[in-house]
């Protein structure tokens, strides 16, 4: 007999174990960890605060990765063309990248959820109503969508944030819809219903729990779709205004000196941007394998 | 199938609608039609006067039949900055783009196909692994920072492709073409394969998932049995049944690319529809945009119902299913 005290296998427990099976989804994992705290900490971080105007000097404006400054510290990844530099505007610009696709995920993912758990437990008209609006919806591309949105609201991060949110609330609707339906048929939601519990307690606090692995899984995917839309329309001039650049506003400032070799303006916040999606996007394959092996792509 | 059909048709003429209400309350409600309509430059009289010329001054239901009315006989307004019919602009433009989108499709294609063969094939080989991590990289990448590092790398330090425009083109038919020309395919190797990247990936993906559900089906074993040429199992009897999918999905994903070109044509000056109307959004040139969402609208009902019916010529057993 070994003394050994069984240890106990909790679901959390067993769910990081299957987690950990994929060595670069656990890299992923530990880059998102890191990204999302090089944003918190932008200003701690960040050897210079890129949008106090009394710490620029446009005499050190696009000077390469490398270059000293006149006050003896070096600039690792160049200058912009305001004399900023390139590592502290990243910094802050993945703030504004993170802050805007998280926020806007998340809110999608709160109203999407619940239009679609209420889709599929009332049914009837109002479910043919709400799904009907989701298939008309994802038949159109969301840069479309988004465009239009943005066109009729113009630029600002809030409005930005709002087309996110409406671009995106459809798929976890039809997820939502999807798990709920296979959910309200068990003996729990029976048994809760023959407690004569109010109906939103059913759905909010019976059903809804059992729904959350797929909506985590999608909403890891949206996240990372949220950022990458978001940094297209700011590239595009319809996103976050100057005073408040992004990752995607980043590179388009770096456009213009792209054709005469100054290629660090916008390539550095562009690799930024790309290493953010990919962790995220392997974070959401790996989820998706562990939390649900029937959902495929 | 007749009245499938009808259904079918009478449905995307709603969404046509549903769209068209759309596009009017987000001009007439959330933005300001008189500063929308009304060039910036009237005084108030002309204003007024504009005003009650424009129907502006009566009642919602109104004014939206008046632009139902417009849109159908294909009147739309004028652009303030080219002072030409906004329907005509768009039209001008739209053989760029579609040449563009045209043209990544076909990449997509000519790219994909193989690659997910192979992939789909040898899932365990090396190469059916780099394929599969290369996928996951043309989902990730923000397109339009490829697309300048494509102007950076093949451009500016190589100097082998011209970096934006469109380059020499043959007029066909009294519309000009890129393509016909060598320094118009230089001018268009660029921004086409740019667009295609999504496109490829998701074909390579749909094929190598095709292939390794097909190869261990009876019907395959049955062509290996009698004695077939593994050539002929592979080119013939398991492709034929993968295009299905891979026809339908590209079909819908042809309206997305025209949609996703506005990106490709700001990055690369590409002179299409998209360029026109980002360039339209940022100098508040609103009949344009009115016309360009309505045009890219129609095309997307128009491509959904196309494979739609597509499907149920191609696939028998949606026939079937529709008819129960």
């Amino acid at each position: 007999m070994s003394a050994t005290v069984q240890r106990e296998i909790t679901p959390f427990r067993r769910f990081a174990a299957d987690y950990a099976s994929n060595k670069i989804a656990v890299v992923a994992l530990i880059g998102v960890v890191i990204i999302v705290f090089l944003a918190l900490f932008a200003n701690l971080i960040a050897p210079q605060n890129p949008y106090d105007l009394a710490q620029l000097d446009i005499m050190d404006g696009r000077l390469p990765p490398g270059a000293k400054s006149p006050a003896g510290w070096t600039y690792w990844l160049g200058t912009d063309d305001q004399g900023r530099d390139m590592f502290s505007g990243i910094l802050y610009g993945l703030r504004i990248s993170l802050g805007v696709g998280f926020g806007s995920a998340a809110t999608a993912g709160v109203i999407g959820s619940a239009l679609g758990l209420i889709a599929a437990y009332a049914g009837g008209w109002v479910e043919t109503a709400i799904m009907r609006l989701v298939d008309l919806q994802l038949s159109f591309p969301a840069i479309l969508v988004a465009l239009m949105i943005l066109a009729f609201l113009g630029k600002g991060v809030m409005n930005v944030m709002l087309a996110l949110v409406i671009v995106e609330w459809a798929r976890y609707a039809r997820t939502a819809r999807a798990a709920a339906l296979v959910e309200r048929r068990r003996e729990y939601v029976e048994a809760a219903e023959c407690l004569a519990l109010p109906q939103w307690r059913v759905l909010f606090r019976h059903i809804l729990p059992n729904c959350m692995p797929p909506l985590i899984v999608i909403g890891a995917i949206q996240v990372a779709s949220a950022i990458l839309l978001e940094a297209t329309l700011s590239f595009l001039g319809l996103g976050v205004p100057i005073t408040e650049p992004s990752l995607g506003l980043l590179i388009a400032n770096g456009y213009q000196y792209m054709l005469s070799g100054k290629y660090w303006i916008s390539f550095y916040p562009g690799l930024a941007l790309l290493v953010t999606i990919v962790c995220l996007n392997l974070v959401a394959d790996q989820l998706r394998d562990v939390l649900n092996p029937r959902l495929q792509r | 199938m007749t009245v499938w059909i009808f259904r079918r048709l009478i449905q995307a003429v709603f969404v046509m609608l549903a769209m068209t209400v759309i596009v009017f309350v987000g001009v007439n409600v959330i933005g300001d039609p008189v500063e929308i309509l009304i060039s910036p430059d009237a005084d108030q009289a002309e204003r007024i006067r504009a005003i009650a010329a424009l129907g502006l001054d009566k009642p919602l239901w109104e004014q939206y039949l008046r632009f139902l009315w417009g849109a159908v006989r294909g009147d739309l307004g004028r652009s303030f900055v080219f002072n030409e019919p906004a329907l005509q602009l768009i039209s001008q433009r739209m053989p760029a783009t579609l040449e563009l989108a045209v043209t990544a499709v076909l990449l997509a294609v000519v790219l994909g196909i193989p690659l997910g063969l192979l992939a789909g094939l040898y899932p365990h080989s090396l190469f059916g692994r780099l394929a599969m991590a290369g996928s996951i990289l043309g989902f990730s990448l923000p397109s339009f920072w490829v697309g300048l590092m494509f102007i950076m790398i093949f451009a500016v330090q190589l100097g082998w492709l011209p970096s934006t425009g469109r380059g020499a083109t043959v007029t066909v038919f009294g519309i000009p073409w890129s393509f016909l020309t060598r320094d118009g395919l230089a001018h268009m190797a660029m921004p086409a394969f740019n667009l295609a990247l999504g496109n490829i990936a998701l074909v390579l993906r749909l094929t190598r998932s095709g292939v390794r559900e097909n190869m261990p089906m009876d019907y395959v074993r049955f062509a290996r049995a009698k004695g077939l040429s593994p050539q002929r199992v592979v080119f013939v009897h398991v492709l034929k049944n993968i295009m299905i999918p891979v026809v339908t999905v590209l079909g819908l994903q042809f309206g997305s690319t025209v949609a996703f070109a506005v990106v490709t044509e700001s990055v690369f000056a590409w002179p299409g529809m998209g360029k026109l109307i980002i360039d339209s959004i940022n100098v508040l040139d609103r009949p344009v945009i009115v016309a360009y969402l309505m045009m890219i609208v129609l095309m997307f009902v128009t491509i959904n119902l196309i494979v739609d019916l597509l499907y149920t010529v191609l696939d028998p057993r949606v026939r079937i299913g529709g008819a129960e």
